[in-house]
């Protein structure tokens, strides 16, 4: 009845890599499902090349041209070599928050060290091409033009905090959106048991409420499932045209 | 840009109703794992029972980034190296069917618009003509029926002439018989009540002074 069950790690190999356990895990399992899945996904759906496309190839190249344009319409069209890794990102949290919706399976974005890897990864990225793109140019980013010179003292930090917190916010608004609603589902689910047996016979009745409940989380659940993928990509992109054009 | 602003609004409306939710979820996740635990027939309890969020156990932190390092390099690899290529692929061809198509069809109608163009100019050609083939007939027929109708009258004028004069010596010879026989009944008469034997010549001499009379 542990709401909070279904975030349990538990290993299925042990593996000791270097003194850390990197066993192969629930979590880990469904990272790796879920990566065949998206492969899979491509690689089967444009197998034929038709050009008619089919059930399949439609959704790859759906979700092909939702990405691309997502790219070209929020960084930009000097972003067209990051667009994998925009790609990337995306597939990998929807297709992990999806397959979280099936029952019995592992959510592997409601975990908040996922997403702060996932997070920082974006974070190391668009700052390096920062780097790379305007060299030490890149640090009048945190001083906003036309400010007054002694604002300064104020506004630097103001921006180096904001930075900086990019990938804090980032990761925490996935995780905390993947936990609340699977926490949620359980929860009302967990009222219906609980009225069940506590209840008897007129626990099948009650129970009907919060499983009433449940189906509309369960639509809900799927709308934040995209949403946060979307959403986690969007400012990817964002952060990349920052990188790009700085102001 | 308001769509970017929206979008940014949307992101932190987005984040911020996360965030309460999961704090109130994790509330009432807590309470409730506190209840299970509390209860007399707790059956389970052992691995889990701190109620803490296994998120925030730091000996899963190791595996959870290996795990996820490796997978998302691979996805990136297999991504940017096979899988996104071959869709790109196969919607530049369909872009490049579709173009190809396009310019094929734009072609294919100024040809027809052409042909258009000349079965029209052939049609006008060919309407003007037969309206000069029918002009053409029409006036002739007109002449046509101008002769015949002018034949027609002469001829009509002639029979009627020529009737005119049967009828003309018709009457001629009708009045002669008429004076002979009146010459006759004349003299018949004056023989019979008079007892004049009128001279034949005389009697006709009469006979003739009273016709003129009467024809006036």
């Amino acid at each position: 009845m542990d709401p909070l069950h279904q975030f349990q790690i538990n290993p299925l190999f042990q593996i000791v890599l270097g003194g850390y356990d990197v066993s192969f895990t629930n979590s880990a399992l469904f990272m790796v499902v879920a990566v065949a899945a998206i492969y899979a996904l491509l690689v089967m759906g444009v197998a034929n090349k038709s050009m008619v496309p089919g059930r399949l190839q439609s959704l790859a190249e759906m979700f092909y041209e939702f990405v691309a344009n997502l790219v070209r319409d929020n960084a930009g069209h000097d972003a067209r070599p990051y667009f994998p890794f925009v790609f990337s990102i995306f597939m990998f949290v929807l297709i992990g928050n999806m397959i979280g919706m099936i029952p019995y399976t592992f959510t592997f974005t409601s975990h908040i060290i996922v997403t702060f890897a996932l997070a920082a990864t974006v974070f190391v990225f668009v700052t390096i091409l920062a780097l790379m793109k305007h060299g030490l140019h890149f640090f009048s980013f945190f001083m906003p033009h036309g400010a007054p010179i002694a604002l300064a003292p104020i506004l630097i930090p103001i921006e180096v905090i904001s930075y900086v917190m990019r990938p804090v916010s980032l990761s925490i608004r996935l995780f905390a959106n993947m936990m609340a609603g699977h926490t949620m589902l359980k929860v009302f689910a967990g009222f219906t048991v609980m009225m069940i047996s506590g209840m008897g016979a007129l626990g099948f009745v009650t129970g009907l409420v919060p499983l009433a409940i449940n189906v509309a989380l369960t639509g809900f659940e799927f709308l934040v499932a995209f949403l946060q993928a979307y959403v986690f990509s969007i400012l990817t992109c964002l952060y990349i045209r920052d990188a790009l054009e700085l102001h | 840009m308001p769509n970017l602003l929206a979008k940014g609004r949307l992101a932190r409306w987005s984040g911020v109703a996360g965030a309460s939710l999961a704090t109130l979820t994790t509330m009432a996740g807590t309470v409730l794992a506190a209840a299970a635990e509390h209860a007399p027939d707790a059956a389970h309890g052992g691995e889990h029972a701190s109620g803490g969020l296994p998120q925030l156990n730091p000996a899963n932190f190791p595996t959870q980034i290996f795990w996820l390092a490796l997978t998302f390099g691979v996805l990136y690899y297999l991504m940017s190296k096979k899988a996104l290529p071959r869709v790109a692929e196969v919607l530049e061809a369909r872009q490049e069917r579709i173009s190809r198509d396009l310019a094929k069809a734009a072609q294919l109608k100024e040809e027809a618009e052409a042909i258009l163009a000349q079965v029209e100019k052939s049609l006008a050609g060919a309407r003007s003509q037969a309206q000069g083939v029918i002009a053409e007939a029409s006036a002739e027929i007109e002449a046509n029926n101008q002769a015949r109708q002018a034949q027609l009258n002469a001829d009509i004028s002639e029979r009627l002439r020529n009737a005119e004069a049967s009828i003309a010596a018709a009457k001629e010879q009708a009045l002669a018989n008429i004076r002979a026989e009146s010459t006759g009944i004349v003299r018949d008469i004056t023989g019979r009540l008079a007892g004049v034997d009128v001279d034949p010549a005389q009697a006709d001499a009469a006979v003739a002074a009273v016709l003129e009379e009467r024809r006036g």
